[in-house]
């Protein structure tokens, strides 16, 4: 019989091979570890392929995340915080949590484990050449905002763009990631930096004083038609900051937030980050607002 | 469309040359409930069940299932490296699937077979199955098929669909494997029966009297169904136990988790229930559906209106009643879905 | 029993009425045969969805953990025990509850009616002792003392322990009934005859939870199953990791479990578990003389210590 009388019954024939085994880690070695807070609870890992043609394979973008993975632990989903311009290398900051992440935390250089990725959306590059952006962080979800910061500097990037603002605060000063990035920043013409903490008692503190949404009142530029802002943060910043950019006169579609589920597969399937017909792993992590303000605020 | 007749007196002689070349899965009866088994050399499927207790899903997404392997012995170079565990996906066949199992097993497809990610132990073994459905003649007072985008004599999903005529069974094929089966079996007695199955088609979906409303969800506002007043009256009786989820053919819900004893680990996944204050809890502690009444509501919205909205092929639901049937507190899905349907017709979309 | 009903319907609503109470919960008529859904009623207005058979299995102690409103609640013997021992375990105030109290006659079990039926059951009424079950072939009448569920049929305590309103006469209690042979009759196997009958009893759990769920003494805030930090048990199909939450879960009611059946109800696999609480159940009356929710004012037998306490049960 021709295949073609079946065509209503929907068993529509299969792929004859399926491509790659999606939750199959990449190995990866961990080159080494970088104490970024004051607190010890965040440090950055940085992981470099054991083979080669792998790191090829993991092709990535600024805001996307991977699974990381332990043999005999579990895995969790983090934001990619190196830079898809850096090579030869990848790299994630962790907070100390839960089971996998406390694992990590043990963990030394030279030790073997697993990526599985690069998974979910990115920012928009595509829509935000041309644009003016703003970007607004807050504590260490400040990651796969550095991620963007380092490719939007790249030299053969920079000019896409027009004006980079950064607001970026923690609870102190020893809470900030990446300090010594974060003063380069500082010191350049090509991008708009402002730094602040919650509170400091170091009289040589030379930033801002603030939590982020006032911060960002004040410093940040009117948005327009040809601005967007990147919001990454806990929930309670993203709360006080979208008032606060409405003010600016930022549309819902140009306000670009990056959310956090629980998650176990990252490829969209195990069902349980769904907010509304939305999975975060897969469909996100970034949405507009507009696209939240459409979908049940289940995150 | 080819149809065979086969003689009850040759059917067992029939399943026996399939084994040659299949697994054999079919329903038994074991402590008076029916479930799906291997069936042993010379074991008949028992197709005498109205249908089985627990949804045929668990041959292609078994309960627990190892995805990965490794080794944690400090002594091996390859310690810490996850492997793909071995598999047996040689040909199998369940003989004896009701027509909605087999229906929710294309919308479960629309989960695991994406143009971005296949998963390839669902559609490993769904790939190495062959389905052949038993035509229901006789449908539980809970069944709803009929108006669940499925019915009694519903062909999608099957590769060959059985129908009971007392001394012998009408065998459609729907698809090249199904054809090939029956040609396996030595069933090769070509009958003219398409009247016969029409009739039988109209008399059984005649018997399914029970409704589920669904008209007005697809134009419905998502937010309005979400915020509306009834969740906490629907949701009160729940005990958040997973028994709907899990006896649900189209619930395709995992976990993944390691396990390790000594220097042997595996990476395995296990069903998992919206119903499950842990299935989305944050290490943080905080829970985006912290609330029984959040996860009953996720669980009709996911099945009624974000899969309606996600893939317009209509709801998440195959009408199999078995959710009905064994909900220990009688939450009842027709009940809900009525409830939404109403909200519905005032609640279309602003656009 | 449509006197329990119309009773039950009144006083609910003259306590929502004088404002004695915020909410009542109970039973309100469900959607299968033989199958009631708890429901709560919060105005006068709604109380004829309340209704009374012999469907009310669902033990309703469970809805009331951690509840801060004024509530009445319909309690049937089993109930009313749960209830104290909510109120033992500060799961609840004394003062926040009107206790309507329901005389039992005992529960059907549903599945031991369509084990009997001759077909698909389309409707079950109940009259005198006796249950008619119409399927489409036939009407079988069986006698109610025939059908009962397993907890109901050796049950001990079928009037409420603790009430506020009564709906009806106290009901006479089963005296003539030996509440653990099934227990003895494990007792008396072999290790392995035992080994093997409890593998075999836990083989079809699908771990769904409905048993843990249903039970009013499960209010754990996050259950031992579900910790990650440490992981105490797989979360797989292994047999042991299935036993270990079943035996676990056993001890976790041992001297609170009331022997109320919810679990062996809810499951929707059929398993028996009430064949491990209810050995912990007779240990604890063996042992300590204790039944579970007898009482607010005595403390459970395993959280308190008498001198005289046994201790040969200690290697």
């Amino acid at each position: 019989m021709p295949a073609s009388t079946y065509a209503k019954t929907g068993r529509t024939p299969l792929r004859e091979e399926l491509v790659e085994n999606p939750y199959l880690p990449y190995p990866v070695r961990i080159d080494d570890i970088v104490v970024e807070s004051e607190d010890r609870n965040l440090k950055t890992f940085k992981f470099v392929f054991l083979n080669p043609d792998e790191e090829a394979k993991f092709a990535y973008k600024a805001g996307q995340f991977a699974e990381l993975s332990i043999a005999g632990v579990g895995e969790i989903p983090i934001g990619i915080a190196s830079s898809p311009v850096e090579k030869g290398f990848i790299k994630f900051t962790i907070n100390k949590a839960g089971l996998v992440t406390s694992h990590l935390h043990n963990m030394k250089v030279g030790d073997i484990m697993g990526v599985r990725g690069p998974l979910g959306n990115w920012y928009p590059w595509e829509t935000l050449e041309g644009k003016n952006i703003l970007i607004v962080g807050g504590g260490f979800a400040f990651t796969t905002l550095r991620s963007s910061i380092i490719y939007l500097l790249d030299p053969a990037n920079r000019k896409k763009f027009k004006n980079i603002t950064v607001v970026y605060g923690a609870r102190s000063p020893g809470m900030l990631l990446y300090k010594d990035e974060l003063i380069a920043w500082e010191k350049r013409d090509d991008i708009d930096m402002h730094i602040t903490v919650d509170g400091t008692s170091d009289p040589s503190w030379k930033y801002n004083v603030g939590f982020v949404p006032p911060i960002t009142e004040q410093k940040a530029p009117q948005g327009d038609a040809d601005s967007y802002a990147i919001v990454c943060g806990p929930p309670i910043m993203i709360k006080f900051t979208q008032p606060v950019l409405e003010k600016l006169g930022y549309d819902h579609d140009h306000i670009i937030l990056s959310l956090e589920n629980r998650m176990k597969c990252g490829i969209g399937m195990c069902g349980r980050c769904g907010i509304g017909r939305e999975l975060v792993c897969k469909d996100g992590p970034v949405f507009t607002l507009a696209q939240i303000n459409r979908t049940p605020r289940e995150y | 469309m080819k149809v065979i007749k086969i003689e009850k007196s040759q059917w067992s002689q029939g399943l026996d040359n399939l084994r040659d070349a299949f697994r054999l899965f079919g329903p038994v009866i074991e402590k008076g409930f029916y479930d799906y088994r291997e069936l042993a050399a010379g074991q008949a499927p028992d197709l005498s069940f109205q249908n089985t207790r627990l949804s045929p899903k668990s041959l292609v997404f078994p309960q627990s299932e190892t995805m990965l392997n490794y080794s944690l012995d400090p002594a091996d170079p390859e310690r810490n490296i996850m492997k793909e565990a071995p598999k047996d996906y040689a040909p199998r066949a369940v003989i004896g699937l009701r027509p909605c199992d087999a229906k929710a097993m294309v919308l479960v497809k629309m989960n695991f077979d994406t143009e971005e990610y296949q998963d390839p132990y669902w559609l490993n073994l769904y790939n190495a199955t062959t389905f052949v459905g038993l035509a229901c003649d006789a449908p539980c007072g809970t069944c709803f098929c009929t108006s669940a985008g499925c019915g009694p004599y519903h062909e999608e999903g099957l590769d060959v669909l059985l129908t009971d005529r007392d001394d012998h069974y009408l065998a459609k094929a729907l698809t090249d494997k199904g054809a090939q089966l029956l040609e396996k079996a030595g069933w090769t007695q070509a009958a003219d029966a398409d009247t016969i199955i029409e009739k039988a088609k109209q008399a059984a979906e005649a018997k399914v009297t029970s409704k589920i409303e669904t008209d007005g969800l697809r134009a419905a506002d998502t937010m309005a169904l979400y915020n509306a007043g009834f969740w906490d009256d629907v949701a009160f009786a729940c005990i958040n136990c997973g028994t709907c989820t899990f006896s649900c053919p189209t619930c395709w819900c995992f976990d993944i988790q390691d396990e390790a004893y000594r220097t042997k680990g595996v990476r395995m996944r296990n069903w998992d229930s919206c119903m499950f204050p842990i299935f989305t809890v944050h290490t943080t502690g905080h829970n985006p559906r912290d609330t029984k009444t959040q996860r009953v509501r996720q669980r009709f919205m996911h099945k009624l209106k974000y899969f309606v909205d996600k893939y317009d092929q209509g709801i998440m639901c195959v009408g199999c009643g078995r959710c009905v049937r064994q909900c220990p507190v009688n939450i009842d899905i027709r009940k809900v879905s009525a409830l939404m349907n109403a909200l519905s017709v005032q609640a279309r979309c602003a656009v | 029993m449509s006197t329990y009903t119309d009773k039950i319907r009144e006083t609910a609503q003259r306590l929502l009425k004088e404002c004695k109470v915020e909410m009542v919960i109970g039973f309100r008529k469900g959607s299968q045969p033989m199958m009631n859904e708890p429901c709560v009623v919060r105005s006068p207005e709604e109380v004829d969805q309340l209704i009374w058979d012999s469907n009310c299995g669902i033990n309703l102690a469970n809805y009331l953990t951690n509840r801060k409103e004024k509530i009445g609640i319909v309690a049937k013997g089993c109930d009313s025990r749960n209830i104290v021992t909510h109120i033992v375990e500060n799961k609840i105030a004394r003062e926040q509850l009107v206790i309507i109290g329901v005389p039992c006659l005992g529960m059907i079990d549903k599945r031991k009616i369509a084990a009997a039926a001759d077909g698909e059951i389309l409707s079950v009424t109940e009259a005198d002792g006796q249950v008619m079950v119409k399927t489409a072939q036939a009407t079988q009448t069986f006698a109610k003392s025939d059908v009962l569920q397993g907890n109901c049929s050796v049950c001990t305590h079928r009037n409420p322990v603790i009430h506020d309103e009564m709906i009806a006469e106290p009901v006479p209690e089963q005296t003539d009934v030996d509440p653990y042979a099934d227990v003895a009759e494990i007792d008396a196997m072999t290790p392995e005859q035992r080994h093997a009958f409890f593998e075999e009893l836990l083989a079809p759990c699908i771990r769904c939870y409905a048993c843990r769920n249903a039970c009013p003494l499960c209010y754990c805030p996050t259950c031992f199953v579900d910790e990650s930090k440490p992981q105490w048990v797989g979360k797989g199909q292994d047999p042991a990791d299935v036993r270990t939450f079943h035996f676990l879960r056993a001890y976790h009611c041992a001297g609170r479990c009331t022997d109320c059946g919810a679990c062996q109800r809810a499951c929707p696999v059929g398993i028996n578990m009430r064949l491990l609480t209810k050995k912990l159940n007779k240990d604890c009356l063996e042992l300590y003389g204790w039944e579970a929710g007898l009482s607010t004012e005595t403390r459970p037998a395993l959280d308190d210590y008498q001198p005289n306490d046994p201790e040969n049960f200690i290697h």
